[in-house]
């Protein structure tokens, strides 16, 4: 995978959405936007209740490609490794690491910063640092 | 908490969280890589991704909770927690090491399903599996799990 150009104008305008969908989620439903955490309740009966709002959230968040391809003209760009054990692998301590850790990006990165929390702070510095580590191994070492 | 307001609210929230992280390039694993990619060629994208989600959220955040209780339901939830642990720290490593080696965080990986093909679909039913067998282990271990909601 080569190099992508920098976007600056979409990079705004995309984090702008995203801040809006966690702020939209606070003010209507009380809610943190995050995503792992959304999906971890799923997976925990205690609370089926909480089901109402994650299921349509997560249904959005799957079916935005379909409303940007009606807009755009054209589908996302996803260019992804075609080394489907690579994928396996990351994808598994992407989903065990994000709920073990409390939260992803969205969560942490975005929710928890704004609101401070000292677990996000020392979250978002690990994880930042974590994967900045791994590409330059990828990509400058191994 | 069970009504077509809440459904419609969240559903359309969901369109509008997958609309930014498709539009910002988050959900294109070769950009989230690239951003990482110091030592290469960098594009650094993600960081005013990042940084205008960052903004909106804290001054909507400001604005919102002043407000006694949200619009549709009758509570904040908001996470408690405030120590910093080794299960914080270990989990965020973690994800970290799988950001980095596959390009997709949660949210984007599900707004990449359906133009991925194989490879995000592979990636997302692993994270799936791996959510899973989190939960599973984090009930065994019931001290940390204490609140249902307890994610950041």
């Amino acid at each position: 995978m080569t190099a992508t150009p920098f976007t600056p104008i979409e990079a705004l305008i995309g984090g702008t959405l995203i801040g809006l969908s966690a702020v939209l989620i606070m003010l209507l439903l009380g809610r943190i936007m995050g995503i792992s955490g959304i999906i971890g309740g799923l997976f925990d009966a205690r609370s089926p209740s909480e089901y109402s709002w994650r299921v349509p959230f997560l249904v959005g968040v799957v079916i935005a490609p379909i409303g940007f391809a009606f807009a755009t003209g054209q589908p996302p760009v996803i260019t992804a490794s075609p080394d489907v054990m690579l994928m396996a692998i990351a994808g598994v301590l992407v989903g065990y690491g994000a709920t073990t850790g409390s939260g992803c990006t969205s969560g942490h990165g975005v929710c928890g910063l704004a609101r401070f929390s000292r677990r996000s702070v020392a979250a978002v510095a690990v994880f930042m640092t974590a994967a900045f580590a791994t590409v330059y191994v990828i990509r400058h070492v191994v | 908490m069970k009504n077509a307001t809440v459904i419609i609210a969240a559903f359309l929230c969901g369109l509008i969280f997958g609309f930014g992280v498709l539009i910002s390039g988050m959900a294109n694993p070769a950009k989230v890589l690239s951003f990482f990619d110091v030592a290469g060629g960098w594009d650094p994208s993600l960081a005013l991704v990042m940084a205008s989600a960052l903004a909106v959220t804290f001054l909507g955040y400001r604005l919102v909770l002043h407000r006694t209780h949200p619009v549709l339901t009758t509570d904040y939830v908001l996470p408690g927690a405030t120590d910093v642990d080794g299960r914080l720290l270990f989990g965020a490593a973690v994800f970290g090491i799988g950001w980095g080696l596959g390009g997709l965080c949660p949210g984007p990986a599900l707004s990449a399903l359906i133009d991925g093909g194989q490879s995000v679909a592979t990636f997302v039913f692993a994270m799936l599996t791996g959510v899973a067998v989190a939960k599973f282990v984090g009930r065994s271990n019931p001290p940390i799990a204490a609140s249902h909601e307890q994610n950041a």
